[in-house]
């Protein structure tokens, strides 16, 4: 029997089964939660600027949705760019730390730490910094709060192959660039990924959160305090929901980067 | 004997622990001839594998010397003299079992067809062809093992050191994988040494040419049992009396080492 035919022969109807039941109960549960929103708005009487109806909310986005998206996809490109900062610089002193174990002792727990304390409390230091309507402080703050879990989590990965894989590399007199790229950096790479998944709903947190500090007009945070501040409600939550399409879209791109990059994992 | 492609002379092993050194090895003196099976039986403790992991400079004896192919075995290791093959597969499980197979291969800059070519002939003599494209997690133990077998063949060492390769496979798997490797061993040209680390009695006799009996605490060499059962060997070989015998015999030699 050849491996491709077990292959789909266990994972073919699991998938598609798998899929329809992983699918429909978040779905469900979400449609009834927005029904149960929309008909609390109605039924008890709430006025607009407590807490409009979802159907006013996708109204006012549909409004001047060229608007919304466009000053969302500025604030994602601030979020972007600081998580690919905060990642590309978290894995690579996590190589670093493999490479010269007395700098990982020093360096490790202090990140471990880092990673537990609301790094977002630094958003008004940053504007002081970096200038608060810039996007550099944006991507400052995104670039820090990336950078500690990225790191935790690479470093853990770099250094998960077990002793007879480690062993198996000496036996071939691997020279450590070899152990590296063909051991250490795929074995990592899982690791890398979750902490990706975390950093992107990190990253757009971060950034809407800085925008709440200062920002140029065209920017989601912006957009949502103001609007907040005059009591425009639906304005507001119209940003709100475009954050959250944005971010939603950032974690989907996330996962199909995930599976090209390991097809191995597909199954498992 | 020639000259020996594997030979201990008056080797020790010392480790440092808490509670002061363990002797893992003690003046253990061994000759290994060229193409020869050589099975290391005895209770853990016993330093069996540490003598294995020696000849493979995973380790460094603490008195003694060993030679592999007259040289040290440092430099053995670095001329690639030999594969080894764990008690766990060890399979990289982001590569396919055919790149797992290309591994050494790769990293000595062997050119990529002539990788994949030797990977995919390795495969079909251990009875994976069909399974080249497959990750490793789509096999089973026994076809694991199999892959790691023919990983630690893909570069022709002249020595094969084995680590239990098949403690965690159930028995019926077990005695294939045991004609298996006859198998392949007398298929290969030139035939490897092999040093073959077990717990299993039975094992031993059937697959060694030379039973190596240690003995724990310190780790020694007890006795070294010949075993004159005529090769090809098969599965009526375990039925033979003489198998019998010879199995009872490292029995008892074990016993008494205790």
């Amino acid at each position: 029997m050849r491996a491709t035919t077990i292959r789909q022969q266990i994972s073919t109807p699991a998938r598609v089964g798998g899929w329809l039941r992983a699918f429909w109960p978040p779905l469900l549960t979400f449609l009834l939660v927005i029904g149960l929103w929309e008909a609390a708005v109605r039924g008890l009487s709430i006025p607009l600027y407590l807490l409009p109806a979802p159907s006013q909310i996708v109204a006012t986005f549909m409004e001047r949705p060229g608007y919304l998206l466009r000053i969302g996809l500025a604030t994602l490109s601030n979020a972007l760019a600081g998580c690919a900062i905060g990642c590309t610089l978290g894995a690579l002193v996590a190589a670093l730390c493999v490479r010269w174990p007395i700098a990982a002792d020093g360096i490790v727990p202090l990140a471990v730490a880092a990673s537990a304390v609301p790094i977002i409390a630094l958003a008004p230091l940053m504007g002081i910094w970096l200038g608060s309507i810039s996007p550099a402080s944006k991507i400052g703050v995104v670039a820090v709060m990336t950078f500690f879990p990225t790191l935790v989590s690479v470093y853990r990965g770099l250094i998960s192959p077990r002793a007879d894989a480690l062993l198996l590399m000496r036996s071939y007199a691997a020279p450590p660039r070899d152990v590296f790229t063909r051991l250490r950096a795929p074995a990592a790479l899982p690791f890398f990924f979750s902490a990706l998944r975390v950093c992107t709903t990190l990253s757009m947190i971060g950034a809407v959160v800085a925008e709440f500090f200062g920002g140029p007009q065209n920017a989601l945070g912006v957009y949502i305090k103001t609007q907040a501040g005059i009591l425009r409600t639906r304005e507001a939550w119209s940003a709100i929901l475009v954050a959250c399409l944005l971010g939603l879209a950032f974690y989907l791109l996330v996962l199909v980067a995930e599976r090209i990059a390991m097809p191995w994992r597909k199954e498992q | 004997m020639d000259t020996p492609i594997i030979e201990f002379d008056r080797v020790s092993k010392i480790y440092s622990s808490g509670g002061g050194p363990i002797t893992a090895l003690h003046d253990v003196s061994l000759r290994i001839a060229a193409g020869e099976f050589v099975a290391l039986i005895g209770p853990s403790g016993c330093g069996k594998s540490t003598l294995m992991r020696l000849i493979g400079d995973l380790e460094q004896p603490s008195g003694g010397s060993v030679r592999v192919k007259s040289k040290t075995p440092e430099q053995a290791r670095r001329d690639r003299d030999y594969g080894i093959v764990f008690q766990a597969p060890v399979l990289y499980d982001w590569r396919t079992v055919s790149r797992n197979v290309e591994l050494p291969l790769e990293i000595m800059g062997r050119p990529k067809e002539q990788r994949r070519e030797r990977a995919l002939s390795l495969l079909r003599l251990v009875g994976l062809g069909d399974f080249a494209d497959a990750y490793p997690h789509q096999l089973s133990g026994g076809m694991q093992q199999r892959a790691a077998i023919a990983r630690a063949l893909s570069f022709e060492p002249s020595i094969l050191l084995m680590d239990e390769p098949f403690g965690a496979l159930d028995e019926i798997t077990r005695e294939r994988m045991q004609l298996e490797l006859l198998n392949i061993w007398s298929g290969a040209n030139p035939r490897p040494t092999v040093i073959f680390v077990t717990h299993s009695i039975p094992e031993a006799v059937f697959l060694a040419d030379r039973v190596v009996v240690m003995s724990p605490r310190p780790g020694r060499v007890q006795r070294v049992i010949p075993v004159d059962l005529s090769r090809p060997r098969t599965y009526e070989t375990r039925e033979d009396p003489r198998f019998f015998a010879l199995v009872t015999e490292v029995r008892e030699c074990l016993r008494t080492a205790e």
